[in-house]
């Protein structure tokens, strides 16, 4: 079991190791000079020159590579060249934007990813399994930004109940800050309708950003559900007169789990992915917008501390899904042993 | 048959339609089954595989599947009619009136909850006195584990699935059917998937409990040998017929439809290649089956009659029916109607 675990963590170190590297080469082959674009065209040419000595610039890539490792470990992302602060800091005060919307967006896609496989399940081969058939194709085709514009335009031009953009309304004071993530940070002060205002401004974005997993987690569902219906234990305790709702929700759907989970865990570390654009459209001031300003200005440090970021948050999904599931399944947990 | 009343029987199944939706069509499998357990009674459904043993008995536990459809018949539980029932009298008779044991022992218990935690909910939901309290669960459960021979109860309640053999595991499908009372369990194939040697066993503690708890069997069986053994009565089953049926002792002493004698014949086969070998041909295709009798394709004794009008079941001795014209002239009566 604790042999288990070391091996498990070891394996992610192993994969931020990598995923370092990665960013490192793809970040340092992007075009343009990076010190250039830093002080702009107009800086002298001996300023550039002692910009690049300070951030090792001109040394060989190997060494920069370990330069820019170790400073990471100890807590240090550099500076972002475009809002000359500290990448920590920027990363702090637009993380936790991103986290909120990732969250909402996560427990919608569990939510209606579950009990949506369930219906289809329940009513399997009628119209209402063909209907939410035909709306999870839409999901899992079109890309978020196209749901973001739709919706937007639904909910916000044409039956206008819905704010656009920003995390609150213009005039509202954010919350003090606990967790960062508003509508939490609203509650705790006790400003029930602040978390409201916030908690407008953040469904759009969030239930654009879920309908991809969510559509793909109800139909993995609803196939690992028909697949369990057959079998004799689904049978049996119907036999037995245990209610038709608990042999669904409780008897089918455990067992039936583990192929959702993961693929939803998935789909929520593919959320990130996905709020770059979401977010740019909805003027939502999260990581990922700040990611692709970072992206567009070649912002070195930046950009690699977003993505290595993300990437530890993706591990950690990762990880959460399969204590979940061995958790949930007998089968897992106890085979190892 | 005739003095009997519908109110002596435990089932009382007549003259059963049953057909199931496919890609290309209708499957018509069951065509006018005939069935009847009293009260106490061990009855066994022989026949190969195929001819429609579990749809009959999933329509009396009222668990067929959703492509199914009950064209015409009435099935009698107790005296009522389960067709006919109102949803909250059916849910009542599944609770604590019929249980099922499946042939597959590791496909018929849940596989991600314990052993324990699915026999209390049996329980709970039996309707049985204090079924709601989670002592008499734990009671009953315990004792029902010990009465079919079970070591080490507290263990085994704890145990997922997947933890215990073949034989512990439909050893507890067995005390989870008759953890409380029950008036009919059924036992489609229960060891088929089990070890040659584990499978009498079994079927003695099956037998011993139903026999202490009172309640009537229903067992399904590819075998005439365990159906002798085991049951009261025997019927057999052919394409969705029962075509003959007899006490146990009569059966094998006076074995008259062609079917029957077929499978007699190929009884030391059965354990090797099953009873299709024995007889030449095969069953029937469900889409378009024979107008007639539906075994006359393979009959050897078939004329023109039998391919028109399906024989009904004549009685040839007290509880002995064949369906087959050539014991019309012996017989003293026809099942279903009145001498
Ligand atoms: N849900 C279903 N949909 C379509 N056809 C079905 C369904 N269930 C059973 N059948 C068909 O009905 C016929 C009888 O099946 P059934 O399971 O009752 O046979 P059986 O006598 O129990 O056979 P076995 O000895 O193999 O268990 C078979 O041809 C089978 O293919
Ligand atoms: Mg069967």
């Amino acid at each position: 079991m604790a042999v288990k675990i070391i091996k498990r963590l070891l394996s992610y170190v192993l994969v931020l190791f990598g995923l370092s590297i990665l960013i490192f080469v793809l970040v340092r082959i992007m075009p343009g000079d990076t010190a250039r674009i830093a002080l702009g065209a107009r800086a002298p040419e001996y300023a550039v020159e002692a910009l690049r000595e300070e951030m090792h610039l001109k040394d060989p890539y190997p060494v920069q590579y370990i330069y820019w490792l170790r400073d990471m470990l100890r807590g240090d992302f550099g500076d972002s060249i475009i809002t000359k602060r500290p990448v920590l800091q920027d990363i702090k005060s637009y993380l936790p934007a991103t986290m909120e919307l990732v969250v909402l967006s996560s427990i919608i896609l569990v939510v209606f990813g579950i009990v949506l496989g369930v219906v289809s399940t329940k009513y399997a081969s009628k119209w209402q399994d063909g209907l939410i058939r035909v709306l999870s194709y839409f999901g899992i085709v079109a890309p978020a930004f196209l749901w973001a514009v739709l919706v937007m335009l639904l909910f916000a031009y044409l039956i206008p109940v819905l704010p656009v953009s920003g995390r609150i309304s213009t005039g509202m004071t954010p919350p003090p800050s606990v967790t960062g993530m508003y509508i939490i940070d609203y509650l705790l002060s006790g400003d029930p309708a602040g978390a409201w205002d916030a908690f407008q401004h953040i469904v759009m974005p969030s239930v654009v950003l879920s309908f991809a997993g969510l559509s793909q987690g109800a139909r993995i569902t609803r196939s690992s559900m028909i697949d369990n219906i057959k079998k004799p234990y689904a049978d049996a305790e119907r036999a037995y007169g245990i209610p038709e709702r608990k042999i669904l929700f409780k008897y089918l759907l455990k067992p039936s789990m583990n192929s959702t989970i993961t693929t939803m865990a998935m789909d929520i570390a593919g959320i990130f992915g996905s709020a770059y654009l979401v977010e740019q459209i909805f003027g939502y001031p999260g990581l990922s917008s700040y990611g692709l300003s970072a992206m567009m200005n070649k912002d070195v440090f930046a950009v690699s501390a977003v993505i290595m970021i993300e990437g530890v948050i993706i591990i950690l999904f990762n990880l959460i899904s399969d204590l979940i599931i061995r958790a949930l399944d007998p089968r897992v947990r106890l085979a190892e042993q | 048959m005739t003095q009997e009343n519908k109110n002596d029987f435990v089932v009382d199944v007549r003259n059963l339609h049953v057909s199931f939706r496919t890609f290309k069509g209708y499957t018509h499998v069951l065509n006018g089954v005939n069935l009847n357990v009293r009260k106490r009674e061990r009855i066994s459904i022989v026949g190969e595989t195929g001819c429609g043993k579990t749809t009959t008995v999933y329509s009396i536990a009222q668990i067929l599947a959703q492509n199914a459809r009950i064209d015409s018949g009435e099935i009698y539980f107790n005296g009522r009619n389960v067709l006919t029932m109102p949803n909250k009298e059916l849910k009542a008779l599944r609770a604590s009136g019929v249980s099922v044991i499946f042939q597959d022992p590791i496909a018929s218990l849940n596989p991600v909850f314990t052993v324990g935690s699915q026999m209390k909910e049996v329980i709970r939901y039996s309707g049985v006195e204090g079924a709601g309290d989670k002592k008499v669960q734990e009671e009953r459960t315990i004792a029902a584990l010990k009465e079919t021979h079970l070591p080490d109860p507290e263990r085994i309640m704890n145990s997922y699935p997947f933890q215990l053999s073949g034989g512990m595991r439909q050893r507890i499908c067995i005390a989870m059917s008759l953890s409380t009372p029950r008036d009919l369990v059924i036992a489609d194939e229960p060891t088929t998937n089990l070890d040659v040697t584990i499978q009498d066993q079994v079927l003695k503690t099956l037998k011993q409990r139903v026999q202490e708890k009172e309640s009537a069997l229903i067992l399904i069986t590819h075998s005439l040998g365990v159906a002798r053994q085991m049951a009261d009565r025997i019927y057999v089953m052919y394409a969705g017929n029962m075509v003959e049926t007899a006490r146990s002792g009569d059966l094998f002493r006076r074995y008259c439809h062609p079917y029957t004698q077929g499978l007699m014949q190929c009884i030391p086969k059965l354990s090797g290649g099953g009873i299709s070998e024995g007889i030449p041909g095969h069953l029937p295709n469900y889409m378009d089956p024979p107008p007639g009798c539906r075994f006359a394709p393979r009959c050897p004794y078939a004329v023109p009659e039998c391919r028109q009008a399906q024989p009904p079941l004549y009685e040839i001795e007290p509880e002995h029916y064949v369906s087959c014209y050539r014991y019309r002239d012996q017989a003293s009566g026809v099942m279903g109607e009145e001498v």
